[in-house]
């Protein structure tokens, strides 16, 4: 009977498995559907856990508007060019090749599976398989009508791994490593946000994907607004900090995404910028790019990467310029863009471009909506305003954020190094990643993540049938794994009746009262918003302190109810995630992300030096980071 | 915040064991009041944390009562405007209602095929154990044509 249990006595339910797959976002789905394929009469045990509900879960929930890789007529050779353009030189390009060599059969399986696509005019009705035309809003990206992009692409991969392989409402918060090998995954714990019971997984190898982290900087908006992130609000940083508990290396952490989008609402600007043309300009009404986009040229700032194109954080840098000289605030002029889109069109036509404006909202940021129909704005009779975002850490969109990982060994010229046997394997030996969980290769987007899940999956069916006769044993016993993941809990009911308001006590903090505390010191001292995402030496060695600290407090953060215990080990994540993100921007002495982040007493690129990737390791027993140089190499010609 | 739930419309759905907006939310938001103990409203839902609430409508859209709305967020956005969805099996409708009462309606494709109706290995090879270690394919064989010459080595 499970009135037995109650709450701070949980059921454990202990289960041995082949392969566990953490998360249910694009990245899960896609392992969802390969690996099925390949474990087809292996025997080989599978399951898929997710804290929230696969329909609308992840990054996709709410939706897109597009999808933004899909190379078609495109060689994959340039979709490398352009995202080492864009991650200002410093990418793993063998394991962005490999992305954009198999997202194209990703996408047209979507298609297959329901999801509407634009086609082009005379193409409507033919599939991207058989060569119809999309819609691009980009070189890369294709228009879709995405509101239930997630729901159906979750609906396959539900199909494809068996409704009873699937395990909803339960959160991952520990990976536990092998008893004979320090180097090795054996387990993971974690526990049901629905009922008293905690689970313990044992198996061979594990795909950690619960995307990047959001909410580990103030956010702009700090009331109610505080849910209004641009990425979704409950990506904690997971992916991360299990991974570096866990003995893994990270790379490249100190890179992080600060979107510049529609004020307040954070929609998108993509199909703006490229679909309809849209301009921006100052307060003064200038094209401050225009204007004084020079200043991208010197060399002895930007190196190179100021000359051609410049790449999203330079865009930003120009951005924010403005805004600190006073010359804010950013206007996109939406009302000029379809007055001229308008002018070559019908009325019908111009009613058709109406809607897709306002769908590109609904799709994906239905907020933005919410703000202009709040503040009576209709773009094309009011512009409206842009904003950089606060920070975000992530490995899939435009950041390369994220974990170490092995890749294909095809590709001509890839070093050695950089590929230790499995495709998709951290350093730590059966831990596997992909979406936002890679590091050093951004820009795979919702399609690049699926795609990237499947690539792992393939290889975790590979190494589970090496590894056929090797049973995981964990360091950690199951009554040291139930004290550590229901410790909020303990300390709860321990402390509760200690004083008379339940939130104020000595003995322990909220897991709200903590996120405040690490969004306080991530925006003052690590370049958030506050300081116009400016630090230095000083100000990192500031936040090294007080990040120690409140790493110790986590141990005593409380949990009323299992909601809360989500919360609390939602946000011990996203405190390992900005420490990660920490150390990396006090190793690495340059500013290599313009717009993104400055070191104010290293305030210039210097690829003489720093051209390179920089890992990190963490040493969960003595809590200590080890941080290092490792080579880069271009592969694709220039 | 956020979503709200409407206290005329909501039914808790019929008292099963959870409602259809606490299975869907991605951030565990949604509860069902069973004993009325937190908001005076026994056997109805509500958002018990409104200020993490993404707005992403997972809930409004799949509530089968129509009983949940979203009040932008009140830090931001100035009263009384609403966007309210109506999703079908094909397509959705919006009606986007501004503060100064302006009105707009539009309605958007969702899917091509019917909910439930995915086969996701119809038409699909199986794959072949032997190709486990090609990095150059996935089961359904669609790689990208790779052009070698764009390679530096």
């Amino acid at each position: 009977m499970s009135e037995q249990y109650g709450f701070g006595n949980p059921e454990v339910i202990e289960e041995e498995l082949d392969i566990l797959i953490i998360g249910g976002g694009m990245a899960a789905c896609g392992a969802a559907f390969e690996i099925q394929r390949w474990a087809e009469g292996t025997g080989l045990k599978v399951k898929l856990v997710d804290k929230a509900a696969m329909s609308r879960s992840g990054a996709v929930a709410m939706g897109l508007s597009a999808i933004n890789t899909y190379m078609g007529e495109n060689d994959p050779a340039d979709y490398v060019r352009y995202v080492r353009s864009d991650l200002m030189g410093i990418v793993r390009e063998d394991l962005v090749y490999d992305v954009g060599r198999h997202v194209d059969d990703s996408v047209h399986n979507f298609e297959e599976w329901g999801l509407p696509v634009w086609k082009q005019p005379g193409d409507e009705g033919k599939p991207l398989r058989d060569g119809g035309k999309p819609v691009r809003s980009g070189k890369w990206q294709i228009m879709i009508n995405g509101e239930s992009y997630k729901w159906i692409v979750a609906e396959a991969a539900k199909k494809a791994l068996g409704q009873d392989r699937i395990q909803e409402r339960v959160f991952i918060v520990r990976l536990v490593t092998d008893k004979n090998d320090p180097n090795r995954v054996a387990g993971a714990a974690g526990f049901s946000v629905r009922e008293h019971k905690l689970y313990i997984y044992r198996f061979k190898c594990c795909l950690l994907v619960c995307g990047g982290a959001v909410n580990v900087f103030r956010p702009r908006s700090v009331g109610e607004g505080t849910g209004r992130a641009w990425y979704p609000v409950w990506n904690a940083g997971s992916t991360y900090a299990m991974a570096a508990e866990c003995g893994a290396e990270l790379t490249m952490m100190e890179n992080r995404f600060v979107p510049a989008r529609f004020k307040d609402g954070y929609g998108p600007v993509g199909a703006w910028f490229l679909l309809f043309k849209a301009k921006v300009a100052n307060g003064m009404g200038e094209d401050y790019g225009t204007l004084r986009g020079a200043e991208l040229k010197d060399a002895k700032r930007f190196g190179k990467y100021g000359q051609g194109v410049p790449g999203t954080c330079l865009r930003n840098h120009l951005m924010l310029n403005e805004m600190k000289e006073g010359r804010g605030p950013i206007i996109m002029d939406t009302v000029t863009a379809m007055k001229n889109l308008a002018a070559k069109m019908t009325p019908k036509e111009v009613k058709h471009l109406e809607a897709e404006a306002w769908e590109d909202f609904l799709d994906m940021t239905i907020s933005q909506c919410g703000i202009w129909a709040g503040e009576n704005i209709e773009p094309d009779k009011q512009p409206s305003e842009i904003m950089p975002t606060e920070p975000y850490l992530l490995g899939s969109h435009a950041g390369c954020a994220g974990i170490w990982v092995s890749g294909p060994t095809d590709l001509p010229g890839t070093p050695k190094e950089w590929s230790w046997g499995y495709n998709r394997m951290t350093t730590v030996k059966g831990l596997f990643t992909a979406g936002d969980g890679v590091g050093a290769s951004g820009h795979k987007f919702s399609s690049g993540s699926f795609t990237e899940g499947r690539i792992a999956a393939k290889a975790m069916v590979k190494f589970a049938l090496d590894n056929k006769d090797w049973k995981p044993e964990m360091l950690r016993s199951k009554d040291e794994l139930v004290e550590e993941v229901y410790r909020p809990v303990k300390n709860f009911l321990q402390h509760k009746d200690y004083t008379t308001a339940i939130d104020v006590n000595p003995h322990y903090i909220t897991p709200k009262m903590l996120q405040f505390r690490l969004q306080k010191i991530m925006d003052e001292y690590v370049a958030g918003v506050a300081t116009w995402y400016q630090t230095n030496a000083k100000m990192l060695e500031m936040a090294e302190k007080k990040l120690v600290m409140i790493r110790e407090d986590a141990q005593k953060m409380r949990a009323k109810d299992l909601h809360e215990l989500l919360r609390a080990w939602e946000n011990y994540h996203r405190i390992l995630a900005a420490e990660a993100h920490m150390r990396h921007i006090q190793y690495r002495q340059e500013t290599r992300y313009p717009g993104y982040y400055y070191r104010t007493d290293y305030n210039y690129i210097d690829d003489e030096n720093w051209k390179c990737f920089v890992n990190s390791r963490y040493d969960r027993d003595t809590g200590a980071w080890e941080l290092k140089k490792v080579p880069h190499k271009q592969l694709i010609k220039d | 915040m956020p979503t709200y739930v409407r206290t005329d419309k909501c039914d808790g759905c019929k008292g099963q064991d959870k409602t259809a907006c606490m299975y869907i939310c991605p951030h565990d938001l949604m509860l069902l009041d069973k004993d009325g103990s937190r908001t005076g409203h026994a056997m109805k839902a509500f958002n018990q944390e409104p200020e993490q609430c993404w707005e992403c409508y997972s809930c409004v859209k799949i509530c089968p009562q129509n009983a949940i709305e979203v009040r932008h967020y009140a830090d931001v956005v100035p009263l009384g405007a609403s966007v309210q969805p109506l999703r079908g099996s094909d397509s959705i409708m919006w009606t986007i209602r501004f503060r100064n009462g302006n009105v707009k309606r539009f309605k958007f494709p969702i899917r091509t095929t019917a909910e439930g109706s995915i086969d996701p290995y119809r038409g699909k090879p199986p794959a072949d154990r032997a190709e486990i270690e090609r990095h150059d394919l996935l089961f359904t064989r669609g790689t990208h044509k790779v052009d070698p010459s764009q390679f530096i080595a």
